[in-house]
């Protein structure tokens, strides 16, 4: 296995006086599609939020390509590569689609390839390109997570974060975005996806994290933990 | 009639140097959520400081042109608002960025007394007179209105301000990171926008644009004081409220339509006072909007958000 894109020591993230990841080690190497899982309060997206710098860690180490970057503010790691699409999807809703995209390529200088690159967004989410003047608070959930992960990989990431895409959306919406998901990560990109739909995600991953009460509970291979009788009882809805 | 027509265009230019005043109003509160409280003092630096360095041309370059020595004088004007902002915003409100909303609003009143307590230190308290560079005498009456060539400027420039602030917020780089910034700090930065300094330019472009009224104001009124952007900035805050405060073009069109109550009802409140009231009384127009406004429509006339941190 090559060098790890990202490493995590005894992460610890508090909220004031309650922490709520207490102390958890993941690692992702370069080119996985690696889940993280579990259930509501697990402390999931507080692990995202840490690694793309929106919080700061309370204790332990945080690697960016062998890199410390816990004292990184979130802009400067975007720079390096490091990229999130957040909960709820963060749209800017008062903008355009269009500009909402271009906000993606906020720090790059090489407009042509911003030019191509979007021209790709565009033949991967073709409803978007329909909707380039609409302002984007006027657009579906569907809608705006694909422009939320569009805009991320107009960033053009090395490591994509990605917080439950999945959220609040149709099922035929949520497998289209899984597509999307699947062929990003077929064109090298590292991926690290928070999802409660635990099946679809353990589906797609190489591997998976199970998270439980700030801990690192269970880990392996996606389909390991989809035959495990322990998560099909906890995450997958079976008795 | 004419009383109308003649109100109306003084209306008109008292109105636009409201609106360059409640755009520094505006698009701090859009991007940070704070009433910049200390944003008339601002316009009060730039007046005096344009002041000094007219005068200071005048003794040492009086062979330099009236028009020369007005420019040499608004741009040290504008350069030391810009770095004033900036110095504003760095050292009073980013430290209290996560603070209860209550602490930058009073850090921004007392930011307000020292600017003004140093000027009067600087300045003494008397009323300076402002050098009319250009001809504050009417040009020939069209319909019986009197227009003055500093009135024409004023229009003029403030015109052109306002077209490239829209351009500048609306189709540039930095203009579409401050809209982000000013919806999601945190998505922002997720974007690699370094919040910060797109804050920091905000109250940079404010303070410009406030120089540049302060020049204006002094010009038109022939004085300069170091209390005297107490009463433009809070009218200029009334119609940033006016228009919607937040929303540029609220703050434009508040500006305007604020001058022009203000101005046609200087023409008319001793009429309607029945001598009474003259036309002194002239700033009661300016808070009783401000007063209808947050009564009955707090959003504004163009805004969609509620103003509840004013």
């Amino acid at each position: 296995m090559s060098a790890p894109i990202l490493q995590l020591r005894d992460l610890r993230i508090a909220y004031g006086a309650i922490e709520a990841v207490k102390g958890i080690d993941l690692e992702l190497a370069e080119g996985e599609l690696v889940s993280l899982i579990g259930a509501n309060g697990a402390g999931k997206t507080t692990t995202l939020n840490a690694i793309a710098g929106t919080l700061p860690i309370a204790g332990g180490e945080l690697r960016y390509n062998g890199q410390r970057i816990e004292k990184l503010p979130a802009h400067k790691r975007l720079r390096q590569g490091l990229a999130l699409v957040p909960e709820g999807r963060g749209i800017f809703t008062r903008l355009t689609v269009e500009e909402n995209l271009r906000m993606g390529a906020y720090c790059r200088r090489d407009d042509d390839a911003v030019e191509a690159d979007l021209e790709r967004v565009f033949t991967m989410l073709p409803r978007v390109k329909e909707r380039l003047q609409q302002v984007a608070g006027t657009l579906s959930g569907g809608e705006q997570q694909m422009v939320a992960i569009g805009r991320a990989l107009l960033s053009r990431p090395k490591l994509l974060l990605l917080d439950e895409p999945s959220m609040g959306l149709a099922p035929l919406v949520v497998e289209k975005i899984f597509e999307v998901i699947s062929s990003v990560a077929a064109e090298g990109v590292t991926i690290l996806l928070v999802e409660q739909n635990a099946n679809l995600a353990l589906e797609f991953s190489q591997r998976a994290y199970v998270m439980k009460s700030g801990h690192i509970t269970l880990t392996g291979s996606g389909d390991a933990l989809l035959a495990d009788p322990k998560v099909r009882a906890a995450y997958l809805g079976e008795v | 009639m004419e009383t109308l027509l003649q109100q109306t265009v003084n209306g008109l230019v008292v109105g636009s140097v409201y609106a360059l005043i409640a755009l520094g109003y505006t698009m701090v509160y859009g991007i940070l959520g704070l009433i910049n409280f200390a944003h008339g003092d601002v316009l009060m630096v730039g007046a005096l400081v344009a002041l000094e360095a007219i005068s200071l041309l005048q003794t040492h370059y009086p062979e330099l042109g009236l028009v020369p020595t007005l420019l040499a004088g608004l741009g040290v004007s504008v350069v030391v608002c810009m770095i004033l902002g900036y110095t504003i915003e760095r050292t009073a409100y980013r430290r209290l960025r996560n603070a209860p909303r209550l602490a930058p609003l009073i850090t921004a009143i007392g930011v307000s007394f020292l600017l003004q307590t140093l000027a009067m230190i600087i300045w003494g308290r008397n009323y300076h007179t402002f050098p009319q560079l250009v001809s504050t005498t009417p040009i020939e009456p069209v319909a019986g209105v009197f227009i003055t060539p500093v009135q024409i400027v004023i229009l003029v420039v403030s015109a052109v301000l306002m077209i490239g602030l829209v351009l500048l917020v609306n189709k540039t780089r930095l203009g579409r990171a401050m809209r982000a910034t000013a919806e999601n700090h945190r998505v922002a930065s997720l974007m690699g926008v370094d919040t910060n300094k797109i804050i920091a330019a905000t109250f940079v472009i404010g303070s410009a644009l406030a120089a540049v009224a302060g020049v204006m104001y002094s010009s038109n009124y022939g004085i300069a004081h170091y209390a005297m952007g107490f009463m433009p900035g809070l009218k200029a805050f009334t119609a940033a409220v006016l228009g919607g405060i937040g929303n540029l073009a609220g703050a434009m069109l508040g500006g305007i339509v604020l001058g022009l109550v203000e101005s046609i009802g200087a023409g008319y409140i001793e009429d309607m006072s029945f001598g009474f009231l003259n036309s002194s009384y002239q700033d009661i127009f300016a808070f009783i909007i401000l007063g209808i406004v947050l009564i009955f429509r707090p959003t504004g006339l163009l805004g969609e958000r509620v103003a509840d941190r004013a």
